[in-house]
């Protein structure tokens, strides 16, 4: 019911939205809480388990039973608190966890056999028969739980999110926020303002209390008509600080369109900000708590506060006529509120016997407490017990309040354990549990309206002189200043289940049985119960809960425990943590300079890490990538073929040191290594096995240029630093990474000179560049690096340019390539030809792997120490019994091997205790007409010639194979040097 | 969580890498036998605490830093650069 | 008192009165036979098994806080046996068949549910990796189901086969994997020792391990000094602290773990995925949150909170895989502390120290061991020889280099397994 000449909404301004079908017109400023309940709808939503009808408890982000849907198909979103959730033109929303309506919800029959379903009934059944669980419990189990749905489509809003940075950040634009802002912002820090709600104000757009004289909610606005005049304030409404991290940084979702019907072009549903503040002040306020009586739970029963705020911020009395119980004195405050707008008050039930009270026009019932309540979809009346007994009063609203508990959320995210303060029976924050962080006014516990805007300047004050700014004079607004009056009351005791967390419908009773159980400890009660465990996180229920539990266990509070909270404060989308990930946004993607030219020609492009490289080169009449590869194959070891090879890592170091620091960091020695060759390297980690491999090339007496695997690139960059910067800043050596500087390209097979020695300016021939030689060319006019290296095993170069020239010279090359009967190769020749050479790559050093188990054990020099020998000798690394690098062929012609299989004696079963090996890469040899493999075997170099049985299970290959050695083709290694 | 790096200045914790215990910093001679270097390589003190460990700012200048940090309350005390104190071996 | 439906019936007749504690508060006794320091899933179910396989029941579990209030109580609730490395492979494979009898045992139900788990692979050189270990699984006598990119589509249809970064090549499903209620595990490990005699000892912080001409002799502890002939350290991430009250240095690094849930959901997500490439890995609980979780934060930690970083990470990693869970909102993230070892993969030993054991260096798998390593301490303990499931896990591999155990192959800096 609209009470006109109240609220803070546009009435000039009707929007229409929808609840469960049904068409509802609002105003602009409305939320769809305050709009249903001008419409007098008092359910709205179901609770978790019980399926017991709820309507509307609070006013804010805490609200525990208003959860709906909203929007349809990819765009819907579900539990959305329709407390928070402002309507907009068009607006569609839905209840949930009803079947088939909210009104006729046939789960509701949980609620009748409630007393099977008490606290951790499921740990005590549903164990018989053996796999019913999973066939039959717990399917309805899950079936039944949950609150909304998700749509099940993917996302197709947008999402944002982004870096902020303040001298101050204030968390909560209430009394406190607003005057830390004032005193701040006049004093010319950079601040940021950040208010969950749409309107700055906090209470005073709530209340009816004046400050300065004026409209508490006028005084609000002129303080942020002021703030929006500083250049260094920023007012973030719709803005909720979520977390406090390490070193000042906090994370905080802004709604920016989830308001909206027409969101601006490109903006975002919602931001997540990773605020940077050198200072914050939380003034994050206080939430009322209800009271646990029995059957505290229906519609139309609601905090006082809620009662205030959807009076005087929206205009809305949320009953005709209103009850009001509490045990502290806003209860009072409700009542003449409400009756200044005409409402009709049923009663005021006041916990409290010897209060003293102004007189009033509405009937009050001292020491006395609201023992039961009626009405099954909405409140219908509620039961008084006091000294003058038992009555039954009409009430279609009833508010409570059971006293406030001060938002000391935030400060537990550090580990801050809050303290328990008697005189207002609440927990108030711990001094410097977040550090840089002040807390002011409600959440500090600072009741009174004076109280909060003094504490909100002194906080400014003092974190400004942290700073070192000076602080302005600012003299404090006049403001109510009474105290705050409060008796405990945490519940009625009654025979009807009271509720303590509503929306995972805990009661009194669970906390009871759950001490009864030895769940004394609170975190235990709390997971026996799921107590504190739904949406709200316990804001509503906590307190009430452990002080149950107190007294169950014969306790104080204090003793019993305490309240802790993680973040987030609301719970964040998913969409908005992880905005920009989406897609192909999870990562950065790297292209080489010939990855159009590949694309061109039809290639599919691979992930290899980060990277995009070419698995094949398909041509007409290929209808399998085996075909492309098989041909690509031919190409190298019968003419010529042109692979990019950019992705491996490129380091260039330069410097007297720099051998010295290579025979370091790699098993064998580079500083004997001549100007203008080359060599293969092994690099070990400092725990002995196998990092990585790559050619290091000398090009100068202080300069080298190291190649890595296209994996370890970054690894190995970070390994070199560390070495150099930690173990030997002795070595006068720098290193750089160039490998997105440099184009490079194999151009392998018997033509390759042939190829090359077209687009260089002075042509090459073995003498002057034989195998391992390396040096600087002019490639078609540019200056480039020549490697005289191979991965094939064929007579082979490795052509390097600037990356710009890139892929004008890879369309070069593959043109000559393809004059000369060859062309580009891919991924898949690559990888077969490298098997059928036995060159290894990260499958068989694949971080488990030792210099022997490969066969470069030699490869680690006697004359030095390296990085990974003196750990490579231990005991377990050395071991004849290791499996060592073999390779593999199928007995039978035709044969089948595939990697990942395991290796058995021929005689045994397949089981662990007979696993012997496995094969690490396989590939069709087309030079040899058969499968050829890689893997490790126990023992391996002294079973040459022995059959064993590849077994993998999981593809259902099964197969006699030949142990050999590793290198297929060109074993004794005359063609490289061709 | 921020870091701040005596070159680059205060950034966030995404642009560090983190390695381990600053124990990294004193890498024991070749023959100094299987003890020396399993406390090297594995044995851990894994204070609850102060303690002192080894990142580099791999996103920024690509310094190795030794960072003196609380790993209770993750508050940094001090960080200074691996290669000034590689001759006192931190 | 013995669960079970009828019981439920009939107190829920009689208004519930009628529960008995799960476990006693006894005060602590002057002396054990045993004394287990830790009352984490694996402490409660090695006091379990000791006085179940061994009919050793003069133990008492020393918990500083409450029972069940450390990594039990704070992980992703995963329980699979897809290892491949000989050591873990017949541990896990062990500890599965334990759970797979966990209810009857312990006649309570830790709502162990085998949905299957799915891990996906995103290359080929990925694949062969994951039949490997498929192959190890099977060889092991347990499951392993190699599925190709339209079979993950037909298990998962949700996720972003089209756009996902790192696309999908296929999957390994291992369809006994699945979750299990924690907090359960340790209750009912922790009410199974109790009915056996086993004393839980809650808030009692040992202070010291006293240790005589290098024999154990007992405890001192915040509630008294209590003497035994036999301690096990059973602490995962203070497992550096209390070890050195016995005078020794371990090989583990203490990081942070974030694991996240949303708010309650339909049913949206019926198996476990693991997504390999994003660090990220998902279930949904039967009340209806999606459980989830990534890597651990990097750096070593004892706070048992995480920063944005890695909490941002995991978001981006399952908004590219399964973006339909982008309007699920996170309720709540916590940290655990994990004890990282150099190989990723546990002890479970005798020490120097004789009467001395140690259980640790879970690093952030030791939820599904809570059987496995409870049975096998359990054995160690009462035998004074490793049980065959548990031969792998010893102390000494990383100074000999014998039988290291590096699933993930990053070799001995602790953060990276």
């Amino acid at each position: 019911m609209r009470i006109e000449g109240k609220g803070l909404i546009d009435r000039r301004r009707t929007v229409r939205f929808q609840f469960d079908e049904i068409g509802h017109t609002a105003f602009e400023g409305d939320t769809v809480a305050s709009a249903l309940l001008a419409a007098g709808r008092k359910l709205v939503a179901r609770s978790f388990k019980y399926h017991r009808p709820r309507g509307v408890l609070t006013a804010g982000s805490e609200e525990p039973n208003a959860l709906i849907t909203t929007g349809r198909g990819a765009a819907s979103e579900p539990n959305v608190r329709a407390t928070v959730q402002e309507v907009f033109d068009g607006l569609e929303t839905r209840s949930q966890n009803a079947w088939p309506s909210l009104k006729l919800d046939v789960m509701q029959l949980n609620d009748l056999v409630h007393p099977f379903l008490g606290a951790g009934f499921y740990y005590k059944t549903f164990m018989w028969p053996h796999g019913f669980w999973e066939k039959l419990y717990e399917p309805v189990i899950r079936r039944a739980a949950g609150l909304g749905g998700l749509s099940g489509a993917h996302n197709e809003d947008k999402y944002e999110r982004a870096w902020a940075f303040c001298d101050l950040l204030i968390i909560g634009a209430g009394p406190a926020g607003l005057m830390a802002a004032l005193v701040a912002g006049r004093a010319g820090a950079d601040i940021i303002l950040a208010d969950e709600d749409s309107l700055p104000g906090g209470r005073l757009n709530a209340e009816t209390l004046a400050v300065d004289g004026m409209a508490g909610s006028d005084w609000a606005a002129g303080v942020v008509a002021e703030l929006h005049g500083m250049s260094n304030v920023r007012i973030m409404t719709r803005t909720t600080v979520t977390g406090a991290y390490d070193q000042g940084t906090y994370g905080a979702l802004e709604r920016v369109s989830s308001h909206l019907a027409t969101p601006a072009e490109g903006a975002p549903r919602e931001t997540f900000w990773r605020i940077v503040a050198k200072r914050s002040v939380l003034a994050a306020g206080a939430l009322e708590r209800p009271v646990a009586f029995p059957n505290n739970d229906r519609p139309g029963i609601m905090t006082a506060s809620a009662v205030r705020a959807y009076l005087n911020r929206w205009g809305v009395a949320a009953g005709k006529k209103v009850a009001i119980f509490g045990n502290n004195d806003d209860a009072h405050r409700t009542a003449r509120d409400l009756a200044e707008a005409g409402v009709e008050i049923a009663a005021v039930i006041d916990s409290r016997p010897d209060v003293a009270l102004p007189s009033a026009s509405w009937p009050v019932y001292k020491g006395s407490h609201v023992v039961d309540t009626a009405g099954r979809l909405a409140l219908r009346s509620v039961t008084v017990k006091g000294p003058a007994g038992e009555k039954v009063i009409a009430a279609d609203c009833l508010a409570m309040s059971g006293g406030w508990n001060p938002t000391v959320h935030m400060t537990c995210h550090m580990n801050g354990r809050p303290v328990w303060r008697e005189d207002i029976a609440a927990f108030v924050p711990q001094e410097g549990a977040v550090p840089g962080m002040l807390t002011a006014g409600a959440c500090n516990g600072d009741f009174s309206t004076a109280a909060c805007l003094s504490a909100g300047a002194d906080a400014a004050k003092r974190l400004l002189g942290d700073l070192g700014m000076s602080v302005p004079r600012l003299r404090a607004p006049d403001a109510d200043d009474s105290a705050y009056s409060i008796t405990p009351l945490w519940t009625v005791p009654g025979k009807d289940r009271a509720w303590l967390d509503f929306q995972n419908d805990v009661t009194v009773k669970d906390v009871k049985q759950a001490a009864r159980e030895n769940f004394r400890s609170v975190e235990h009660m709390k997971r026996y119960t799921t107590q504190g465990m739904a949406p709200d996180q316990g804001k509503n229920s906590n307190v009430a809960a452990l002080a149950v539990l107190a007294d169950a266990t014969g306790r104080a509070i204090p003793e019993t425990g305490t309240t802790t909270f993680r973040p987030p404060y609301v719970p964040v989308s998913i969409a908005a943590m992880g905005a920009g990930a989406q897609g192909a946004g999870f990562a950065p993607q790297r292209f080489t300079t010939s990855h159009t030219a590949s694309v061109e020609m039809g290639a599919p492009m691979i992930e290899a890490g980060l990277w995009y490289r070419p698995g094949y080169f398909p041509r007409g009449g290929e209808t399998t990538w085996r075909q492309s590869c098989d041909r690509e194959v031919g190409f190298v070891r019968e003419a010529v073929g042109v692979c990019d090879v950019s992705t491996l890592g490129k380091i260039d170091l330069q410097g007297p040191g720099a051998a010295e620091f290579l025979d370091f960091v790699y098993t064998n020695t580079f500083s004997t290594l001549k100007e203008g060759r080359v060599r293969y390297g092994l690099m070990l980690r400092e725990d002995g096995h196998v990092m990585d491999d790559g050619t290091t090339a000398r090009l100068g007496p202080e300069h080298f240029v190291m190649t890595t695997t296209t994996a370890a690139a970054g690894n190995v960059m970070r390994h070199l630093e560390f070495v150099h910067q930690v173990l030997r800043p002795d070595l006068d050596v720098r290193f750089t990474s160039v490998t997105e500087q440099w184009a490079q390209f194999a151009v392998a097979g018997p033509r390759s000179r042939e190829l090359l020695n077209g687009v260089l300016k002075s042509p090459v021939d073995n003498d002057t560049w034989p195998f391992i030689a390396c040096g600087t060319v002019t490639v078609c006019g540019v200056a480039g690096r020549l490697f005289r290296i191979s991965f094939s095993g064929e007579h082979a170069y490795e052509v390097a340019v600037p990356s710009r020239y890139g892929e004008s010279l890879f369309r070069e090359l593959v043109s000559r390539a393809e004059s000369l009967e060859g062309g580009a190769y891919g991924m898949e020749a690559l990888n077969v030809l490298r098997i059928e050479k036995g060159h290894i790559t990260h499958a068989e050093i694949h971080g488990r792997t030792t210099a022997f188990d490969i066969g470069f054990a030699r490869m680690v020099s006697a004359k030095k120490d390296c990085i990974g020998k003196t750990m490579a000798a231990r005991e377990g690394l050395t071991d004849p019994g290791r499996q060592q690098l073999v390779g593999l062929r199928p007995v039978a012609p035709g044969g089948q091997m595939t990697a990942g299989a395991h290796l058995f004696e021929t005689a045994k079963e397949a089981t662990r205790v007979n696993d012997q090996g496995y094969v690490t890469s396989v590939a069709f040899s087309p030079t040899l007409g058969h499968m050829i493999g890689l893997g490790f075997i126990a023992r391996g170099p002294e079973r040459m010639g022995e059959t064993v049985r590849l077994v993998d299970a999981v593809r259902g290959v099964e197969t006699d194979v030949e142990i050999c050695a590793p290198v297929f083709v060109d074993p004794e290694g005359g063609r490289v040097r061709g | 969580m921020r870091l701040t790096c005596p070159v680059c200045g205060e950034r966030d914790r995404r642009e560090f890498y983190y390695q381990g215990a600053a124990v990294a910093m004193r890498r024991p001679a070749p023959d100094a036998g299987a003890e020396a270097w399993d406390n090297y390589v594995h044995l851990r003190e894994n204070p609850a605490g102060e303690t002192r460990d080894m990142w580099q700012h791999d996103g920024g200048c690509g310094a190795w830093l030794v960072v003196t940090r609380n790993t209770v309350t993750h508050e940094i005390s001090d960080v200074e650069l691996a290669s000034d104190l590689a001759g006192e071996r931190a | 008192m013995r669960f079970s439906g009828l019981r439920v019936l009939r107190e829920g007749l009689t208004g519930n009165k009628g529960w008995a504690p799960h476990w006693r508060d006894p005060e602590p006794k002057s002396e054990y036979d045993v004394v287990i320091i830790g009352g984490g899933g694996h402490g409660l179910s090695t006091a379990y098994y000791l006085a179940k396989n061994h009919g050793i029941t003069n133990v008492a579990v020393l918990e500083k806080g409450y029972i069940g209030g450390g990594n039990v109580g704070r992980n992703t609730t995963i329980v699979r046996a897809n290892y491949f490395l000989p050591g873990n492979s017949e541990f896990y494979s062990h500890s599965l068949k334990l759970w797979e009898g966990m209810e009857e045992d312990l006649n309570y139900n830790v709502m162990h549910s085998q949905r299957g788990l799915i891990n996906l692979f995103h290359s080929d050189g990925q694949r062969d990796a994951f039949v490997r270990r498929g192959n190890s699984m099977i060889a092991q006598g347990d499951d392993a189901v190699l599925l190709d990119r339209e079979g993950v589509r037909k298990h998962l249809p949700y996720l972003d086969f089209d756009n996902v970064r790192f696309p999908i090549y296929g999957g390994l499903l291992h369809p006994r994997g699945g979750s299990a209620r924690h907090d359960a595990v340790a209750w009912g490990y922790g009410r199974g020792a109790d009915q056996r005699g086993v004393d839980l000892l809650q808030n009692c912080e040992v202070t010291g391990i006293d240790i005589e001409n290098g024999k154990v002799r007992g405890v001192q502890t915040s509630r008294g000094p209590i003497r035994a002939k036999k301690v096990a350290i059973v602490v995962a991430g203070r497992s550096g602290q209390v070890a050195a009250m016995a005078g020794m240095r371990l090989p583990i690094e203490s990081h942070v773990l974030q694991a996240f849930v949303t708010e309650g959901l339909k049913p949206v997500i019926d198996h476990v995925v693991s997504f390999g490439m994003g660090h990220f890995y998902i279930s949904q609980s039967d009340k209806g949150g999606l459980v989830f979780g990534g890597d651990i934060d990097f750096y070593a930690s004892y706070a048992q909170r995480g920063n944005l970083p890695m909490k941002e990470h995991v978001m981006e990693a399952g908004m590219t895989l399964m973006p339909m869970i982008g309007k699920a909102k996170v309720l709540r993230s916590w940290g655990g502390i994990m004890d990282m070892t150099p190989d990723g993969s546990p002890i479970i030993d005798k020490t120097d120290t004789e009467g001395l054991f140690i259980d640790c260096g879970w690093c952030y798998g030791g939820f599904k061991a809570v059987p496995g390593s409870g049975w096998a301490l359990a054995h160690l303990m009462a035998t004074g020889e490793p049980h065959e499931t548990a031969r792998g896990f010893r102390l000494d591999r990383y100074r000999t280099g014998r039988g290291i155990i590096d699933e993930e192959g990053t070799g001995s800096q602790h953060n990276l397994h």
